[in-house]
């Protein structure tokens, strides 16, 4: 529907064009440019989370655009996956984070990436996938026998 | 633990035999490199991976056996193949079957010495071979910096990499050579070249040679005692023209050294500078047959002297504004008459001098112009000169304002304190109360408030010559930024990045493939290019920049106390 109505804008663009009417085809012309970007560079479609227990965490989020971006990071470098509250405004906030690993400091954090930014699911959504990742991370620690895939 | 195997895409369809690679106990990974067919003599296979293990420095080892069977699975085969990991010995022994075109394998493994019997789940990655190999792994621009923690912590995923990446050799036997073994790789029906590229490697070590020899001449004159004399050294210093043609010059050195480049950063470095040379010149001569055509320098140099002219009359009718009474303010008379009439005869100078030159403008004009040719940069730069040639007069005005009132704030702070009783203890940098003479105040008194009456006066002209002065090196450094972006630029790697993404790698990806009950994880490991920011961040070109010396706020207060300010410094120039 998007693209539809993207396509229709443009044709529409063109004809202004041909019958010379400056100001308005320029206005249209910046906002489609404007919704271009949008779609492109902001407006995230879908974010998942993919957990190999002997490899590591694979972040992704897909734009509107169909544009996928991707962060791995190796099962070495994550110390754990830990649910963080935050006070923001009048509200308490609730988001998942992927703590990484200090190299020098074995109990220290160098870097905390926060998952699921721009869908930000509540609480009980967390807490599902928080104990599915646990369940994944608490295997690499002991003796493990089995890979998981969530 | 969880055995992962690292399998190349392009043996997929490759015939049975026995996989050969690099095992990395650490991570309980093994990095299948090649399929090496039926039939094919123990001895020799093993003489060859020690050879290649020789060359390479990789440990590649004989690690499993690999069977593709068109219709159902034999038994004597997978016998034979069993007893085959009795002959290279290997722990653990990993046995690969495809079953007709299904996708779904079935891998084993065989552990004689280990203490518990317990099946070991394997994971299957599928990975290009090709695109492994000629990409560069770029560690996160963070733990670049940090170099003390290194190799146990080294990514697992740049082992992998390494490993590819060294065992070239191995992929230059293809399968029309003659040898015992028959290979199966990413290269194995033949390896392409390309005659343009051979050629140009041939040409490229004559031409280094004869560059290097010209560049040694060239610095030798710069470098001659004649150039050094004091006032032809002290307009090289100021013409940023030489500067950027340095600049230039050091990087024609770099490029036509004879050493090869030792690591994927320096070899980046010279492709980037020769990218940029050349699109420079290009740009340079684009300009010069724009400008040459219709003879439109002509048309410039004929424009130029009526230019300066128009320029001098405005600031003439500035000058009779000031001396008026500007904005409603009153001016002393006196002081403004003088004033006024100093900087306007200066102005007449000026105009005389620009034309005594007028005749011989076209042809200099005409003449510079053809040395666009090195470049656009050096265009640039070379307007940038003409440009501050040209308001010279702007530049001197200012100079004389800024002195004056500087003269008169220092004046008037010092007498403000002798007013007050106070004096400046220079041995203790603070202010000491003092008792003066009667006579000594009286006269102190009298000259603050002169200074103070005549404040405004001199405020304004400072005022309108410092605005214009800004408005200049405004000009100019814009132009010196346009400069600083396309010297500093790495073309070369962003149209690499646009290009062939692969081979400059942030990181990896895996997409899950389709999944079987009781088959192992299959997973595909694509390449993540590093996004256009961080190529750009890792690849810049050292350039002479020129930045803004002063913060805004200690700009602000040297323009109030009236000290000379010259925002754009040169990395190369000494403190003003």
């Amino acid at each position: 529907m998007c693209s539809c109505s993207l396509y229709s804008l443009c044709g529409f663009q063109c004809l202004l064009f041909m019958t010379n009417s400056m100001v308005l085809s320029a206005a249209i012309f910046i906002t489609l440019i404007g919704l271009i970007i949008y779609l492109h560079f902001v407006k995230v479609d879908q974010e998942s989370l993919l957990v190999i227990g002997s490899l590591g965490i694979q972040v992704t989020s897909s734009y509107a655009s169909g544009k996928e971006s991707t962060t791995f990071i190796e099962m070495g470098q994550v110390k754990d996956v830990v649910i963080n509250e935050a006070i923001h405004m009048q509200k308490v906030i609730y988001y998942l984070c992927i703590l990484l690993q200090d190299p020098g400091d074995p109990q220290g954090v160098s870097e905390v990436v926060p998952l699921f930014q721009s869908s930000k699911p509540r609480l009980d959504c967390l807490i599902e996938v928080y104990k599915s990742c646990q369940e994944i991370l608490e295997q690499r620690k002991t003796a493990p026998q089995s890979s998981g895939i969530k | 633990m969880v055995l992962k195997v690292f399998f190349p895409s392009c043996c997929s369809s490759a015939e049975s035999g026995i996989l050969i690679g690099r095992w990395i106990s650490e991570q309980n990974s093994a990095v299948i490199l090649a399929v090496v067919h039926f039939p094919f003599i123990p001895a020799q296979v093993k003489q060859y991976l020690s050879e290649v293990q020789r060359v390479t420095k990789v440990s590649v080892s004989v690690l499993g056996s690999w069977s593709n069977s068109k219709q159902e699975k034999e038994e004597s085969l997978s016998e034979f193949l069993e007893d085959l990991g009795t002959i290279f010995s290997h722990e653990p022994w990993i046995q690969i079957s495809k079953e007709g075109d299904s996708n779904f394998w079935s891998c084993s493994t065989l552990q004689k010495h280990s203490n518990n019997p317990k099946e070991e789940e394997i994971i299957l990655v599928y990975y290009d071979q090709r695109k492994v190999m000629l990409s560069h792994l770029h560690p996160p621009l963070d733990t670049a910096a940090s170099t003390d923690h290194q190799a146990d912590d080294a990514s697992k995923l740049a082992a992998i990499f390494d490993t590819v990446a060294k065992s070239k050799v191995l992929f230059m036997t293809d399968r029309y050579d003659d040898g015992p073994i028959k290979l199966t790789h990413w290269q194995s029906d033949g390896v392409e070249a390309s005659i343009i590229m051979e050629l140009m490697k041939q040409a490229s070590v004559p031409a280094c040679m004869l560059l290097t020899f010209l560049l040694s001449l060239i610095s030798g004159i710069c470098r001659s005692r004649v150039l050094k004399f004091w006032p032809l050294s002290f307009l090289w210093s100021k013409l940023s023209t030489c500067e950027q043609l340095g600049h230039r010059l050091q990087h024609l050195q770099v490029i036509s050294s004879n050493k090869k480049a030792q690591n994927q950063t320096q070899l980046m470095r010279k492709a980037n500078i020769f990218v940029s040379l050349l699109v420079d010149v290009a740009l340079g001569i684009l300009l010069m047959s724009w400008l040459y055509r219709k003879n439109r320098i002509g048309h410039l140099a004929d424009t130029l002297i009526p230019v300066a002219d128009h320029v001098a009359e405005e600031l003439q009718d500035l000058l009779q504004w000031l001396m008026g009474a500007p904005a409603g303010l009153k001016m002393n008379r006196a002081l403004d008459q003088v004033l006024g009439r100093f900087f306007l005869y200066h102005i007449h100078l000026w105009i005389s001098y620009i034309h005594l030159m007028s005749p011989f403008i076209e042809m200099i004009l005409w003449y510079v112009g053809l040395s666009a040719c090195l470049g656009l940069t050096v265009a640039l730069c070379i307007l940038s000169d003409i440009i501050a040639l040209l308001t010279f007069h702007i530049y001197c005005f200012y100079v004389y304002g800024a002195r004056l009132y500087c003269l008169k704030i220092y004046g008037l702070s010092s007498l403000w304190r002798l007013f007050r009783g106070k004096k400046w203890n220079v041995l203790r940098q603070r202010v000491d109360s003092c008792s003066y003479d009667l006579d000594q105040l009286f006269i102190g008194t009298l000259l603050f408030t002169i200074l103070l009456f005549l404040l405004p006066t001199t405020a304004l002209y400072y005022l309108v010559f410092t605005l214009l002065r800004l408005l200049v090196v405004i000009v100019q450094g814009l132009i010196h930024l346009l400069v600083d972006l396309i010297d500093s630029l790495p073309l070369y790697s962003i149209i690499l990045r646009l290009c062939r993404s692969y081979r400059l790698a942030a990181g990896v990806k895996f997409r899950v493939l389709e999944q079987q009950d009781g088959k192992p994880l299959r997973l595909l490991m694509q390449i993540n290019p590093l996004s256009y920011g961080s190529v750009v961040h890792t690849y810049r070109l050292p350039t002479y920049s020129c930045y803004p010396k002063d913060t805004w706020t200690s700009l602000c207060k040297k323009l109030f106390l009236g000290e000379l300010i010259y925002p754009w410094k040169h990395k190369g120039e000494k403190q003003d």
